[in-house]
């Protein structure tokens, strides 16, 4: 009795986490304007998505500014995070306390605040609004995320490695490229990962700091959408799309964990 | 400089933060010699093997290989290759990339490298294991690798940091001889680090002993074990009994209440000294008018090959000996020593002696605390003194808060019948304490000095200079 109690009130949890996502999938199969409204099975959003029909709407420039924005600022962040964490790994006592409080801060900030103070910074520095400055702002507030990934990583690697590289030869750089940066590789993808996934759904952040050049990503697309009354129907098929591929990289990711910490069990 | 030796260092000195590990170690390492680094833990040894390396540069003093000045030389340009503590391999490459690496750098071709590689697997009895991940090997196997990975470049010199300190026992013993053979075979200069005396007395030409960053000894394995030149020295290589005793005339000491012919000279006649006895060389037997001192056995432990028995004389001094024959507990017995067997080293001070300051005519600060003394005449606040503690005349108290000024014990000896402690104060200089009481190393104590056992001198302004 009280097993099916709890299992009852799991699944009731998990049902309202999932219904609106299971609902959105749901009425992405039909052709209804009007969301809630089912009439009849139809991929025709689907199709209307990939067919071209939508660009004049600026759905699909808003979706190609979002990855590509993502893409650039997860990649600059995996490298300024990594460099980072590499330093903090090697300094020492108050500094290097100081230095992990000072990366931690920005994860905790809200959102509207950092947007806020990033807009009122790029002004005062008169960096371009627009694509740059959006950029810029992903790419601050990701590295802390990769900082905290790849420092794990090189807690569990043998700092002798690099010091074992340079005396069989390598420069420093070498030493970097052929053993540390492949052993902090899976931090990395994992920093990686994060900062694409922050970067995809952050709505303050763009919103403050993308100016007034008209730069539309996913997230500010749909909030004007919304404003001028009703969502594109087309954004129901766009949104179960992303849903499965976060999905997908959250499985492989878990899966990939699950493997590594398999392997290291089996080695102890 | 000499066409034979390989490695020099001259005068080096290094520096920690405010911590000076090393102090003016000099050393000269011959072409082709196996030379191990033995010592506590952080007494510099693995920092000497770093300014070798270049992972570390000397703060003071030189360092050449093979007569180039090398202080300034990054590790990957100097023509020597380690093998790590802990064999630091490379996880994402299997075990031929591994030993690969530094000939991959050099930009060998594909085929040069493959005879190589193969061919210190084969030295190494590691064939067959080219393409496994190094992560699924033994540790034993694991550490064949690290030193396949060093050889196989070809340096002049291999440095190993306690290369077998993660093998078991058996492990550890076949790789040792295993080191040896290797050694002859490539005929390179081999410097050897770790803390295991056995291990260094059994693999190396050439023994350098440190502590506290100082060089003790350098020496054959022989000469170190019967002839070392200091109490610790002795203590730290092998078992020993050690006792104050004093040099009466050239081949004549005295210890124990005792006098003993030996065969030292040069000390001169009534000089304080230390004398060292190894407990194999006491002899032992049933009580009898023909030894030289009579004892009491207090315990006997079979090790094996031989008897451990502890003595305790009527004077108080208790010893310890090494026998084939068990002398049962209560035993009365007698023990003879000849002469060859004692070794007599020079003491390295015979009382303390600080240099300090009178804070007013009672009061002096040494140590970093403020002691009381006698009223001294003619001293005033400021005045430079020089003041001399007798080792025993030193009180150490449990609770740190009881002392004038506080230290931790660093080093412990036991002297047949009383303790010689190094206790280091909190200005990070050194009291010498003789003591009955059991104290543990690394002890936060209290260190108080009676006021009538301080001997005070002042240090006249010129003579400082």
């Amino acid at each position: 009795m009280k097993k099916l109690f709890a299992r009852l009130y799991l699944g009731l949890i998990l049902l309202m986490l999932y219904a609106p996502l299971i609902f959105i999938a749901v009425s992405s199969f039909t052709e209804s304007r009007v969301l809630g409204n089912w009439t009849g099975f139809s991929t025709k959003l689907y199709s209307n998505l990939f067919s071209g029909e939508m660009s004049n709407s600026g759905l699909m420039s808003a979706v190609n500014n979002t990855l590509l924005i993502a893409l650039i600022a997860a990649l600059v962040s995996t490298l300024l995070g990594t460099l980072a964490a590499i330093g903090i790994f090697h300094s020492r006592g108050r500094r290097k306390n100081v230095v992990m409080f000072l990366n931690n801060i920005p994860m905790v900030n809200p959102d509207v605040i950092t947007g806020v103070s990033l807009f009122l910074l790029f002004v005062f520095l008169g960096v371009t609004q627009g694509y740059v400055s959006v950029v810029l702002a992903h790419i601050t507030f990701c590295t802390p995320y990769v900082v905290l990934n790849v420092l794990p990583k090189l807690h569990q690697m043998n700092p002798k490695t690099y010091e074992a590289a340079l005396d069989l030869g390598a420069t420093p750089g070498q030493a970097l490229r052929k053993v540390l940066i492949p052993q902090l590789m899976p931090g990395m993808v994992t920093g990686f990962i994060l900062a694409f996934t922050m970067s995809l759904d952050d709505f303050a952040v763009t919103f403050f700091t993308r100016g007034t050049v008209g730069l539309e990503t996913l997230s500010t697309f749909i909030y004007t959408d919304a404003r001028k009354g009703g969502l594109t129907p087309e954004l129901r098929p766009l949104m179960t799309i992303i849903f499965i591929v976060v999905f997908a990289l959250l499985l492989i990711f878990n899966i990939r964990q699950e493997r590594a910490a398999k392997k290291k069990a089996l080695l102890k | 400089m000499s066409e034979d030796i390989i490695i020099s260092l001259d005068h080096v000195s290094k520096w920690f933060g405010e911590k000076r590990v090393l102090k003016d170690v000099s050393l000269n390492i011959k072409r082709g010699e196996f030379v191990t680094i033995l010592g506590p833990s952080g007494c510099g040894k693995t920092t000497t093997l770093r300014i070798i390396a270049g992972f570390e540069t000397p703060d003071e003093g030189n360092i050449s290989i093979g007569g180039n000045l090398m202080n300034d030389v990054q590790p990957h340009k100097r023509p020597v290759n380690t093998v790590f503590q802990r064999y630091a391999l490379f996880p994402h490459l299997n075990v031929f990339d591994n030993i690969a690496f530094g000939l991959k750098l050099k930009g060998m071709s594909r085929s040069e490298i493959e005879t190589r590689v193969m061919r210190v697997l084969k030295m190494v009895s590691m064939t067959d294991y080219e393409w496994r991940n190094v992560d699924s090997l033994s540790g034993g196997q694991q550490q064949r690798v690290a030193i396949a990975r060093a050889i196989v470049n070809q340096p002049a010199v291999l440095l190993l940091d306690e290369p077998l300190s993660a093998l078991d026992h058996k492990m550890r013993k076949d790789m040792q001889i295993e080191l040896k053979q290797m050694h002859k075979q490539l005929g390179i200069t081999f410097v050897y680090v770790t803390h295991d005396q056995e291990e260094a007395l059994t693999l190396s030409d050439t023994v350098v002993v440190m502590n506290n960053g100082v060089i003790q000894q350098i020496g054959s394995p022989t000469d170190i074990y019967n002839e070392p030149v200091n109490c610790f020295v002795a203590d730290f290589i092998g078992e020993s009994n050690i006792f104050n005793a004093t040099m009466i005339e050239d081949r004549k000491v005295s210890f124990m209440g005792h006098e003993f012919e030996c065969v030292d000279e040069g000390f001169g006649e009534n000089v304080p000294v230390d004398v060292v006895v190894r407990p194999e060389d006491i002899y032992i037997m049933p009580k009898t008018d023909k030894g030289q001192f009579d004892g009491v056995v207090a315990s006997c432990i079979f090790k094996g090959v031989h008897y451990e028995i502890t003595v305790n004389t009527p004077d108080g001094y208790e010893l310890m000996i090494q026998d084939y024959n068990p002398f049962e507990a209560g035993m009365e017995v007698s023990m003879i020593i000849k002469p060859n067997d004692i070794q007599v080293m020079r003491k390295e001070r015979i009382c303390n002696t600080f240099e300090g300051e009178m804070t007013d005519e009672s009061h002096v600060e040494i140590l970093g605390g403020e002691f009381e003394c006698l009223p001294q005449e003619g001293l005033s606040a400021g005045d430079k003194v020089r003041v001399e503690v007798d080792f025993d005349k030193v009180d150490l108290t449990d609770d740190k808060r009881d002392g004038t000024c506080e230290g931790d014990i660093r080093f412990i000896l036991y002297k047949a019948d009383h303790y010689h402690l190094h206790v280091r104060a909190v200005n990070r200089e050194y009291i010498y304490v003789d003591t009955q009481d059991v104290w543990e190393d690394r002890d936060i104590v209290g260190i108080n000095i009676r006021p009538e056992d301080m001997r005070i001198t002042r240090i006249e302004e010129g003579a400082q200079a």
